[in-house]
Order: C-alpha cells, then structure tokens, then sequence
C-alpha cells in the first residue's frame, strides 16, 4: 500500500541562508580560532552533506570565553534593568525579522522538518526573547524579594534538538536576570548559535556578555568544570546530568538540570480517538521523537486498545518521511549516525525481549540518517524499551484496566518530565494529574510550549524550571542575608 | 519659478483632530479652542468636544474590546512594543509639542519624550506576566482545582493628566491597554496636542481602532457624561482636580465603576503595578478533581 495521497514536491528555498565554509569561536564579541587551530565539521543529517566548519573549543578557549564573560558581568549587571530588556527586545525583532532564515538554517543542521522550524522552533525563539525582555526591569515585582540579583557568569550546556529554542531558553533569563553566559551549542547543530552570535552584534549587545564556545563533550566538561562560572544550566542526557551534579558538589555554583524523559501519554475509554491519536502522534513523532517530553509510553485503556492501534496505525500511515526542506514533510532525519545507531539498537532489543514491531510501509531517501515511524505493542513494563528513553520516533504501548493503575505504570520510571491525558472528563483529568509525577502535564493536548509557562522534571528529568516567572529564579541570587554572593 | 529659501518658507500647518475608533474626526460639534504655548502664543485649534463625541468614544471602544481583550497577552504586548517603535521614530516631533505645551527646555522635553517611549516598553512587558503575579492556584480545602486569573475590566475613561500632557499621558493609557481594557482618553485641557499627536502614532501601530480613543476639550464637560455613561466599566480620575474627582466619583457609583483616584504622582518615577491592577477583575474557577481509588470511583 503506498502512500493514499501523492505529493509534488514543495521544497523550501536554501537561498534565503548564507553558510559561512568555517567558523571561528564568539568570545568578547568577536570571532577567533580555537587555541589549538582544530575543527570540526558539521553535517546535514538528511544528506550527509558537509555544511561548514566549525572551531573546536578547548578548555583554554573556554577559559577565555569565561574571562570574557566575567569582564562584561560588571557593566552588564549594573546596567538599569529598563536597558537590558531593551537589548532583548532587539534581539527578539531581529529574530522574527530573520526568522526564515534560521528556520532553513536550522532544518539544515537538525534535520527536523522546515514545517517544524518555521511554525514552531522559531516563534518559540523570539517569544522567548520577547517575555524575559519584559522581565529584565520587573524583576522587584517577581516575588524574589527586594532587589533580586544576578548570580555573574552562566555556563550553559544545550542539546541538538532545539538548538536555536534551547539556546533561547537559557540565554534570555540569564541576560534578563543581568547575567553574563558561555554557551556551549551542541556538537552536530552548531550553527544557529553563531548566527545568533551575529544577532547579537546587529543588536549592538556589548561584547562579552553573549560569549559561544562549540566543540564536544570535552568542551562541554570543561565549561560546566570551570571554576570561575557560578551557574552552570544544562539540558541534555540523564547521564551527564549526574556527572555535573556530582562535579559541581562542594562548590558555590548553582545548577539547573533539564534531562531524559519517558512520558506516559493516557488515553481512557471516552477520550475522542481521532483527537487522541493526533495528540499521539504529536506526542512522539513531533522533531522524529527527538524531544526529552515526547509521549514515548502511551498507555490505551484495554476496551478502546484495539480501536486506538486500528486508528493510530491508519494515521501513520499518511505520515511523509522525507526530505526536511520539503514543506510538507512530517518526519525528517534523525540528527547524527551516532543516535541513529541507539535508536536501531534498541529498537532490536524490543524486538529481542518480545515486544511486537510495526511501521507504515515507507521509502527512506537512500543517504543521511533515517528511521520509519514505529511502534511496539504487546510492551510490558519490563521491557527496555517501556523503561529507557529511546529519542527516537519509536512508541511503546501498554494498555491498563483501571485509572488507579494507569498512575502507577506512568509513574514507574525513573523520570518525571512530561504526561498526557486524554479523556473528556475534567474531574478526572485533574485527578490523574495531581498523581502523577511529572513536571509538565498535558490535557487533551500535547508538547506545547509557552515562554510564560514553567517547564521541567521531577524525579531524574532533572531540576529547575525554564519558562515563567519561575524561570527567573534558577539565575537570581537568594535574597536573604546568608544566602549573599 | 521662484525658490523659497528656508528660512522664510511658510509651514504647513497641522489640523488636530479627535482619535476615536481608529479614525480621525473633527468634533461632532464643530467647535474648537484655541490651544497656546506656555507663553500664550497660539500654537493650534483643538476639538472642543462635546456629549455626543463623549457617547461616541464609548461606542467605539466598546466594540474593540472583545476583540482586544481576547487577544493574546503576548500580541498585546508586541502591540505596545510597537507603539514605542513607531514613537521612536517620531521623536522630534513630540520633543517639540511637549516642549511647547508644557514650555520645557528642548532637553528637557526630550528626556520626557524618551521616558514615554520607555514606559510603553515597560508596559509591552507587562501584558503576559501581570497574570503571574497578581492570578494563580488557590489550595483550598476540598478535593478542587482552583484557579484566579485576572481579567480586564471592560471599557475605562482615563482623564490624563493636565500638568504632564506626554509623558504623564502615556503612563495612564499604557496601564490601561495593556490588561486588555479600551479606553477613552480626555487629553490633558491646556495642552493636548502631543495626546491629539498619539493617536496618529497609535494609528500606525497595529493596535485596533477603538481601543485607545482620545478627545480634547474641557475635562469636566466631557468627563461628565463619561463618569454617568452605563457602558463605561471603569474611571481614571488623575487628571479631575478635588472638587471635580468627587462629583465623578458618586456619579461612577451609579453603576459602580472601578475608580482610581487621583494622586500626586512622578511620572519619571518607577510606575509599579497599580495602575494594571486598577482595572483588573479576579476571575476564580472551580473544577472537581474527584479521587483516583477503586473502579467506582467518584471522578
């Protein structure tokens, strides 16, 4: 059976970007090699095509860029809150204005959908900019006290799944907050965050305060490692979250934390399928999966399973695997050949401890890293794949009798992120949600996101919120006397 | 054909009009008031407006409020975010009609003109977190989700203030837009030129007509059938002197709108929250939660 609808193709325009053959670190407001002159390259994960060049930081690097940061913390802090947020409502302008641009750049480097990028990652970026710009002169009325204060210079850790939104969620409260920042973009999406090292110099943003040090993971240890950042935020694998933690013991420096997921997405007996099953496929197939809150568990109750599969796999069905830059292309690449190859292990080892496999038949382009949408049922809660987070467009499903025991399975697991309801009950939803623990639970709907709203885990998804008012505390000093920088 | 030298060219002069409903209308009445420089020389005929252009206002700002209010905080914001960007644009221009209105030294009108293009930055931030800081979840004792979140008021009459006719006007439309009200505006009386001037900037600024309107003429005769009017939600009463702020205030009572009474205030101060909260309403919602236990449960 081929695909019920035919598509021409609708590619989106590579003109609009302009991809520099290399980039130099953004340390002081200005682009520099790396101490030791290495590189590395960065790949379009749908064709494998080498995009550019980019700089690989070392640990002298980051300490340049820490120094850098240090130096502008001074005037940055003292500048009236009113002025910071004015230099972020620039910036947030100057990103809807180059939105397009980003938006190709970053389906470029990602891999992710144009379709994605342009509706969802880049108005997300902007908006972000645009709600902790307003924050920068309010912050006497954000119930942190009288006067909160900055904490000085932020390390900051992003993954490559949103790598221009992930940039944006860590660099807009820290500057709001009169922070100054290192960020270190992932190693295989490096290049959004050098155009917006140019958004920042179109800003006229002081140098320093702003600094971009990409390389790998040893630039990433040696950022989150060094001694003289007093905040290091990260988002990225459980794993790493646990070294930093451990790493940072001992120490004055403050820490958020935003990691794996495995969210239970719940589907009762009333909740309208045609609904859920869209809510479904957004939950784990939004950016091929590759999203710490993805709905990776759907939990069917036991009447309706059979309906919901027969329904679910109808609508995969239609799903279009294919190239990013097509505008009507629902999954893209997955990101690197090194998560390519995790997503294809565990997936044969659902297959391996029993769990049955399925996909839509689907023609995958012959270069760059793919994976067909799949789903495993007959999944029980001792599986790997009910257990580990995959980041990959691979649902598990179980199925439940009772709402009681629809908690427990969605809260048997070491992570705490996200969740889904779906019924048409309110009390119930309410109820389901007050059990469950998780830090961002989603009705009848899924993977929204808001700047004004908080996002973050319990359990080991890590801690701290980004987004809201709740996301100014995470770089705001504690107000009261014992707690002084 | 014979050149004008600059300095002899004669300038064309600006014809003020009212600013109601996105449109920009002479006053119903026909009537205008000379309007002078500190000095007494004449600098323009305003509207003098009357009843029917107070009752008009109304109408059109009732009918923008739906459409206002339902707006996401986050476009109002970049709404008013926008009037600063078009204010900026339009700097000289205010810098000379606050300077003449309110005879401030060039520098000193500009840093007025600046302080008002700040304080519409401050309030664009203001539109999606004021519902953060004064709404949230109430923990009451029962198994309920409870939820307070603030909403706009409705429509409010604003009576700007008479000393500061720029930077002190801004400061009380701002407050009010930006929780999702409408408003009528009564420009400063002396001075309401640079008010007149705004309405041309609100104009070119994405925000829907209707939701700022602003009239000039005496305060106390427009502001009368404004502080009786049954449609009108709220009243700002900072530019009404004592005896006029009290006879506003019983005729608000008539159909209890929300007053704020008029305050020595300076503008160049920090604002804080109160002129948002003024004409803010607490919606609080109830949901059962029910209980998660055997399968005859109660949710």
């Amino acid at each position: 059976m081929g695909s019920p609808f035919e598509y021409a193709p609708a590619p989106e325009s590579r003109a609009v970007v302009d991809i520099a053959p290399a980039y130099g670190l953004f340390i002081d407001g200005e682009f520099t090699e790396a101490a030791g002159g290495k590189v590395f390259k960065t790949v379009s994960p749908a064709t494998e095509e080498v995009l550019s060049e980019v700089a690989h930081g070392s640990a002298e690097d980051v300490d340049r860029a820490v120094g850098a940061a240090r130096k502008a913390f001074e005037k940055w802090s003292a500048l009236p809150g009113a002025e910071r947020a004015k230099y972020l409502f620039r910036i947030a302008r100057i990103i809807q204005e180059r939105s397009r641009e980003l938006a190709v750049l970053e389906t470029l480097d990602n891999g992710k959908p144009i379709r994605e990028t342009r509706d969802t990652d880049l108005p997300l970026v902007a908006a972000h900019f645009f709600y902790y710009a307003g924050w920068a002169d309010k912050l006497d009325h954000a119930g942190f006290g009288a006067d909160p204060r900055p904490l000085g210079v932020a390390g900051q850790v992003i993954p490559w799944n949103f790598p221009l939104l992930m940039l944006a969620w860590k660099i807009a409260p820290a500057l709001a907050t009169g922070n100054t920042v290192v960020l270190k973009p992932a190693e295989t999406t490096p290049l959004s965050a050098l155009f917006f090292a140019d958004i920042c110099r179109q800003a006229g943003l002081p140098k320093g305060v702003v600094n971009i040090v990409t390389g790998d993971g040893s630039t990433g240890a040696a950022l989150v490692s060094h001694p003289g950042i007093d905040k290091v935020a990260f988002t990225g694998s459980t794993a790493v979250g646990k070294a930093i933690a451990r790493g940072i013991a001992g120490t004055d420096k403050r820490v958020t934390l935003e990691l794996g997921g495995k969210g239970a997405n719940i589907v009762f007996d009333d909740a309208p399928v045609d609904q859920a099953v869209e809510g479904i496929v957004t939950g784990i197939f939004f950016n091929q999966g590759q999203v710490c809150c993805a709905g990776s568990r759907l939990l069917v109750q036991e009447s309706v399973h059979e309906e919901v599969l027969d329904s679910l796999k109808r609508r995969l069905s239609t799903l279009r695997v294919g190239d990013p830059l097509d505008k009507n292309t629902d999954l893209g690449a997955i990101n690197s050949a090194e998560q390519l190859a995790r997503i294809t292990a565990l997936a044969e080892t659902g297959e391996a401890e029993g769990a049955e496999r399925w996909s839509p038949e689907c023609e995958l382009p012959s270069s760059g890293y793919w994976f067909a949408p799949t789903l495993f049922t007959n999944v029980t809660q001792a599986h790997t794949i009910a257990r580990d987070e995959i980041f990959g467009p691979v649902l598990s499903v179980l199925t439940f009798r009772t709402p009681e025991e629809a908690v427990a399975k969605a809260n048997n697991t070491q992570y705490g992120l996200s969740a889904g309801i779906w019924t048409e009950k309110g009390s119930r939803i309410l109820a389901v949600a007050s059990r469950l623990r998780a830090g961002v639970v989603w009705a009848n709907t899924f993977n929204k996101f808001d700047p004004t709203s908080p996002f973050g885990g319990y359990k080991e998804s890590g801690y701290g919120r980004e987004g809201g008012r709740h996301g100014l505390e995470a770089y705001l000093a504690p107000s009261s006397p014992e707690g002084e920088h | 054909m014979s050149t004008v030298d600059a300095t002899t060219r004669l300038s064309v002069l600006k014809t003020y009009k009212l600013y109601v409903g996105g449109k920009f209308p002479r006053s119903e009445s026909g009537r205008v008031y000379e309007v002078t420089d500190s000095k007494g020389a004449w600098l323009a005929n305003a509207p003098l407006s009357s009843r029917k252009d107070a009752r008009d206002a109304v109408v059109a700002a009732r009918k923008a409020f739906g459409g206002w209010s339902g707006a996401t905080a986050y476009n109002r914001g970049q709404v008013l975010y926008r009037v600063a960007e078009m204010l900026e644009g339009r700097r000289g221009q205010f810098v000379r009609e606050v300077a003449d209105a309110e005879g401030l030294s060039k520098q000193k009108a500009a840093a007025a003109v600046d302080a008002a293009v700040d304080r519409w930055v401050w309030y664009a931030g203001w539109t999606d977190k004021i519902a953060q800081v004064v709404g949230g979840a109430n923990p009451v004792a029962g198994p309920f989700f409870n939820l307070s979140t603030p909403e706009p008021t409705g429509v409010v009459t604003v009576l700007a203030p008479q000393d500061s006719s720029f930077l002190g006007l801004v400061s009380v439309i701002a407050p009010v837009i930006a929780t999702g009200n409408t408003a009528v505006v009564v420009a400063s009386e002396r001075s309401p030129l640079p008010a007149l001037s705004l309405g041309e900037v609100l104009a070119t600024s994405d925000l829907p007509g209707g939701v700022v309107n602003v009239l000039s003429g005496r305060t106390a005769e427009i502001a009368a059938p404004l502080a009786t009017h049954q449609d009108v939600n709220g009243i700002d009463l900072t530019g009404a002197d004592e005896v006029l702020a009290k006879e506003l205030e019983i005729a608000a009572a008539d159909n209890l709108k929300r007053v704020l009474r008029p305050r020595a205030t300076d503008w160049t101060g920090d604002p804080g929250t109160h002129r948002l909260t003024a004409f803010l309403e607490t919606k609080t919602v109830w949901h059962p939660t029910g209980a998660v236990g055997a399968s005859g449960s109660s949710y």
